[in-house]
């Protein structure tokens, strides 16, 4: 990779040695005043609120009383009081239903949603791999999904989709596919498949440049020593490429992931209300804002947040993957 | 030769059915925009219809134009603010060796992967402390912390691959660091400065979360929020036609753009990507 000879290294050699090391000196004091700006900018909007975010979800905290709450420890997440007969009552987040079944509802949709953009953006690659004519029309064409605002595919999907007039429903019952008209995002069975729809849609095109990339990393000559060798194309994707492209796959696969865990706009806009597509974004920001229930919503973002670092850890720690380009 | 001929068919096909399926949505937002009335309630596969109500009744009534230019004020000050941080930054981690660089950058990387939602509370406390709240600063402010990690990221990836030989040069010249930055790496970053810049521009615009939390009156939202919030006189009474011209009017000059910068718009995507 060029990146092994991007940085300049200074090699204290001979007479020269004192000189250099100024050189040196001079240039990691410029770096650290370059780095100041953008970190402590990164402090002020990632680092502290999400401390107080923390902090918030061990306090009674409300929206209309965010300095006077107190510390309640982990009672947010789980208590549990004795009643006079003995019961044991549990109450916070990790005893709530309606917890568990937005858990339920992001682990459902990213890897549902996943899998799916990730067979068909790998199909989408293989195509624009591919040399045709109109390559470039497909490439334009398919990142138009991509351009449109997620609000914007939500809302036009909403009106595709919609039970009356919707041009879904007239399709499928021209080719007689359904016998009565469907209402997809407000009938408790099919909200969620609604919702994949259109993030399939909107994300496939991501994925396919992404594996796009990597399949192009894939040198010519492969192909063609095993188009002599006479290697059925299917057994060559399988034995060949997809090998090959497996490291750009994984981590288009991993940024998706963490990306899906997050979702919250498509849901709150496409299916607003809907208790089968209701994720842990929603379900928190309802909690933070709607409900006035802000420490409680604190609590569940705060999962989140650990849900989605400790897949990044168990990411970073099982693929080994090296973040500086490899010169260390 | 029977075989080959359905081969090569098969694969139009295909062409045919992945073209039509991402164009087709958009296409058809556009053909209901262009619907008023009953004709609204007609399914229609091809143009039947035209009128400009739709587009006429957005931009007059309600704020939508205010709405637009928040959004473009907003976008625009937050690639700024995001690429003037971010420069300086890359050239640090992408240049200069120093110790502790690969955690920087792995923090970095780490902080573009946060749940947005897992900082909106404590933002939110941020935001009404420096009496931000409803007002296009506090959206100015919030966004940095997915725009400057993803510009960083990406320059440093740029800048690394710039040829040493130059920079050695400027540093035999007697070129300070900055010199180098400013003098001799901007003239040739200008490309990967655009597809940052517009690369952040569209998420900035495409943002819902805070600009739905941030922001609590007509005049201050963003376009998003404003379309998605966008209702007729009851709740079952839903204006599609003028939700699609919104929609049209604020998606055209993004597709536009995309369309353009094409190329360097997949060539940005890949480096935030693959490369990490």
């Amino acid at each position: 990779m060029a990146s092994t000879q991007s940085t300049i290294r200074i090699v204290p050699t001979g007479h020269a040695k004192r000189a250099r090391s100024e050189l040196m000196r001079q240039r990691l004091r410029a770096a650290g005043w370059f780095l100041v700006p953008m970190l402590v900018a990164l402090a002020i909007v990632a680092g502290w609120p999400l401390l107080r975010t923390i902090y918030f979800s061990f306090t009674n905290a409300s929206l209309t009383n965010l300095y006077g709450a107190e510390l309640i420890g982990f009672k947010n997440y789980l208590n549990w009081t004795v009643l006079k007969s003995g019961r044991v009552i549990w109450s916070g987040l990790l005893a709530d239903p309606v917890w568990w079944n937005a858990v339920w509802n992001t682990v459902r949709f990213s890897v549902i949603s996943v899998t799916l953009e990730t067979i068909l953006g790998t199909v989408v690659a293989l195509v624009l791999n591919a040399e045709f004519k109109g390559r470039g029309i497909v490439r334009a064409a398919i990142l138009i999904p991509w351009a449109i605002p997620t609000i914007v595919s939500a809302r036009m999907w909403g009106w595709m989709l919609n039970d009356q007039f919707g041009i879904i429903n007239d399709v499928l019952l021209m080719f007689g596919l359904i016998d009565h008209k469907i209402a997809w995002t407000a009938s408790s069975d099919t909200a969620m498949i609604a919702v994949l729809i259109v993030d399939v849609w909107k994300t496939t095109p991501f994925m396919a440049l992404l594996i796009l990339a990597g399949l192009q990393m894939v040198p010519r000559d492969i192909y063609e020593a095993a188009a002599i060798d006479g290697v059925h194309p299917v057994k060559t994707f399988w034995r060949v490429t997809l090998p090959l492209v497996r490291p750009a796959l994984m981590v288009a696969v991993i940024f998706r992931l963490l990306d899906a865990m997050r979702i919250f706009d498509l849901i709150y806009v496409l299916t607003p209300n809907s208790s089968q597509t209701k994720t842990i974004s929603v379900l928190a920001r309802e909690n933070l804002i709607d409900f006035d229930k802000f420490a409680y919503g604190s609590a569940q973002s705060t999962m989140l947040f650990l849900i989605i670092a400790l897949m990044t850890i168990l990411y970073i720690w099982l693929g080994k993957v090296r973040f500086d380009g490899g010169d260390r | 030769m029977l075989w080959t001929y359905t081969k090569t068919a098969s694969f139009y096909l295909l062409v045919a059915v992945i073209v039509f399926v991402s164009v087709f949505p958009f296409y058809y937002a556009i053909l209901t925009s262009f619907k008023s009335g009953t004709a609204l309630f007609e399914i229609n596969y091809l143009p039947t219809h035209f009128t400009l109500d739709n587009y006429i009744a957005v931009l007059t009534t309600g704020v939508f134009v205010r709405n637009l230019g928040n959004s473009i004020l907003v976008a625009t000050s937050v690639v700024v603010l995001a690429l003037f941080l971010a420069v300086t930054a890359a050239f640090a981690l992408a240049r200069v060796s120093f110790r502790g660089r690969g955690l920087l950058l792995m923090t970095i990387l780490a902080v573009s992967m946060f749940p947005q939602i897992a900082v909106l509370a404590g933002l939110f406390e941020l935001v009404r402390a420096f009496g931000l709240f409803n007002t296009p600063f506090a959206l100015i402010f919030s966004y940095t912390i997915f725009t400057l990690p993803f510009t960083v990221w990406v320059l440093t990836t740029f800048m690394r691959d710039l040829p040493v030989e130059i920079e050695e040069a400027a540093i035999v010249d007697g070129a300070s660091p900055w010199v180098i930055i400013s003098k001799v790496f901007m003239p040739l970053m200008w490309p990967a400065l655009v597809t940052t810049g517009l690369l952040a521009f569209i998420a900035a615009w495409n943002e819902f979360l805070f600009a739905l939390t941030f922001t609590s009156s007509n005049q201050t939202r963003t376009v998003p929020v404003a379309i998605a919030l966008l209702s007729g006189a009851s709740q079952y009474e839903i204006p599609w036609g003028r939700i699609m011209a919104a929609s049209v009017i604020v998606t055209v000059p993004l597709v536009v753009l995309v369309l353009i910068f094409q190329r360097k718009i997949v060539q940005g995507l890949t480096a935030g990507g693959v490369k990490g």
